[in-house]
């Protein structure tokens, strides 16, 4: 055993034990974080399989940015746990049968000729795949990847539009006109004559000790 | 030694390798926590003599041992735990935010030998890991179970992952100039003289970056995640002694973070900025010095922003300056202008 399996299978270890922790516990937003982990200890096992892009893109993309979001929607919800453990066993059947069925295609796939281990190819110290991701990204596939970003694009859009509502009551104001805004605008100085105010000093220092005796 | 590598067999070299690495990494974090500490003394000196003050002054000569009283106060202080927080995640939340403080410091180059580890991917872990930065904020916020810890929390959030879209940009234009994503790389691409640091070609993104790096650090004016007249102390308002310490000490190693990747994209890094002058490692320290000057001296200058006026900020400006400004340097390069950008 040398020490990349050593690294490896501590890894899936923590990765088995995470994933099964996000199903198996009660508070969502711990299973929010249990999946953050599991993520984490997947793009360390893309590390080992020398896939440094992909592994810092799924820490970059999904735990830096989906995943806060993720957290930020749950932490904000009041979850009845109870409520979601109804009906287990009425749905049962259907997750079973997807279980089963995801389980027969990994086995396909790890047990096929096309992913056995003698595929794997070490590149040398100087290789970075991240260039080469880009170069191939950019000229062989580059229609496809267009059509994805057009693709994400539209999404982008269409969840802006469906979920933007312009409220009668919203109170928000317009920054952008707030930080135009000049003295002239709000600030009227008025130039006045000086105004003399009357010596009636005498009559209250006369009132006050007659309030004082009684 | 040889006894060692003898009983470990094959086990050896690795077990070398572990301990250099370790050591190594030691021999960044212990200075990295002095200039931590440093720091916040830097700080009240600094805003002190502009608000014509003396600033700490009692302890040691010139209150040079102020950092370690302060230390020492925090570690004697009680850790109250609030009854109806969450145990576990409470105490996760101090440490999520200090780790990629110091994680992210493994790439860093001090000069062209001396870096942990020379990845060719420098660029993209570093923002990877100042990307894992906010769950500190979020689980702490969510833990304390209480009204302005979370909403501090929630703040926080929205403005560390809405800033750090412009900053990724500005990052882009970088590595477009430098055509590497090894910082080692980053620096070496400027070499030649201050007129050859990316800070000329890319003085809209070093700007954007900038401001944006003030943003990601939870700092003033765009400290809303503890704004203390607002929501008290925001998201580590539960937290007391040494867990509030760390977020502290996060934060501080987290503006020394960002200004060194200041420093090394858009200030040539260690290299000197006229060419009959040898680099220097001085020279690093001296534009990070600098850079975090100008931390200490925003926050004595410039009252803090409103919510909505940050989001707009990052959102409405930032983004498309730092996206106009990368096409435009795309566009340039394939002129005869290019060279301009390398």
């Amino acid at each position: 055993m040398v020490f990349t399996d050593i690294v490896f299978y501590t890894l899936a270890a923590i990765l088995l034990f995470a994933g099964l922790r996000v199903i198996t516990t009660r508070n969502p937003v711990h299973a929010a974080l249990f999946l953050v982990l599991a993520f984490f200890t997947a793009a360390g096992i893309w590390l080992l399989l020398e896939a440094e892009f992909l592994g810092i893109a799924l820490v970059l993309v999904y735990v830096g940015a989906v995943m806060v979001l993720f957290l930020f929607v749950v932490m904000m919800l009041d979850i009845n746990v109870d409520k979601l453990r109804e009906g287990f066993w009425e749905y049962l059947p259907m997750a079973g049968f997807i279980g089963v069925l995801m389980v027969v295609e990994m086995a396909m796939v790890l047990g096929g000729k096309y992913f056995s281990p003698t595929h794997a190819v070490t590149k040398p110290a100087g290789y970075s795949n991240t260039a080469e991701l880009g170069s191939v990204l950019y000229t062989d596939y580059l229609l496809p990847f267009e059509l994805a970003s057009v693709v994400l694009l539209v999404a982008i859009v269409a969840a802006i539009v469906l979920t933007l509502r312009d409220r009668q009551d919203n109170k928000s104001m317009n920054p952008a006109e707030q930080v135009k805004v000049r003295k002239q605008d709000r600030l009227r100085i008025v130039s006045m004559a000086a105004e003399v105010e009357q010596p009636i000093a005498e009559s209250v220092a006369i009132d006050t000790p007659a309030e004082g005796k009684q | 030694m040889m006894f060692l590598a003898e009983l470990f067999g094959e086990y050896w070299a690795p077990i070398q390798t572990v301990t250099w690495t370790l050591i190594k990494i030691v021999a960044i974090v212990l200075p990295l926590m002095v200039a931590v500490a440093y720091l916040t003394l830097a700080e009240r000196k600094v805003i002190g003599y502009m608000q014509v003050r003396i600033g700490p002054n009692r302890v040691g000569y010139w209150g040079l041992l102020q950092p370690v009283a302060d230390g020492l106060k925090l570690l004697f202080k009680e850790i109250i735990l609030p009854t109806a927080s969450n145990k576990g995640l409470f105490f996760l939340g101090p440490v999520l935010a200090i780790a990629p403080a110091f994680a992210a410091w493994a790439v860093v180059p001090f000069d062209a030998t001396m870096v942990l580890a020379d990845i060719d991917a420098g660029l993209l872990y570093i923002l990877a890991m100042t990307s894992v930065a906010v769950y500190g904020v979020i689980i702490a916020g969510w833990a304390s179970n209480s009204k302005y810890a979370f909403l501090g929390s929630l703040r926080s959030a929205a403005q560390i992952v809405s800033y750090e879209i412009a900053m990724g940009f500005t990052l882009v234009g970088v590595l477009m100039c430098a055509n590497s994503l090894n910082l080692g790389k980053i620096v070496l691409g400027q070499a030649g003289g201050f007129w050859h640091w990316y800070f000329v070609p890319l003085f809209p993104l070093f700007v954007v970056y900038f401001i944006s790096a003030v943003a990601e650090t939870n700092r003033a004016p765009f400290d809303v995640a503890e704004g203390e007249s607002e929501i008290v102390a925001g998201f580590h308002v539960e937290y007391s002694g040494m867990a509030f310490a760390v977020f502290f000490l996060a934060e501080y190693a987290n503006m020394i973070l960002v200004s060194m990747l200041a420093a090394l994209m858009f200030l040539g890094g260690w290299l000197s900025p006229v060419p009959f002058i040898p680099d220097s490692f001085l020279w690093l320290l001296a534009k990070v010095a600098f850079l975090l000057f100008l931390f200490l001296w925003f926050r004595a200058t410039f009252p803090r922003y409103r919510y909505d006026q940050i989001m707009r900020l990052g959102w409405k400006i930032f983004i498309p300056i730092t996206l106009v400004w990368i096409i435009f340097v795309g566009a340039m390069m394939q002129t005869s202008y290019g060279y301009l950008f390398h």
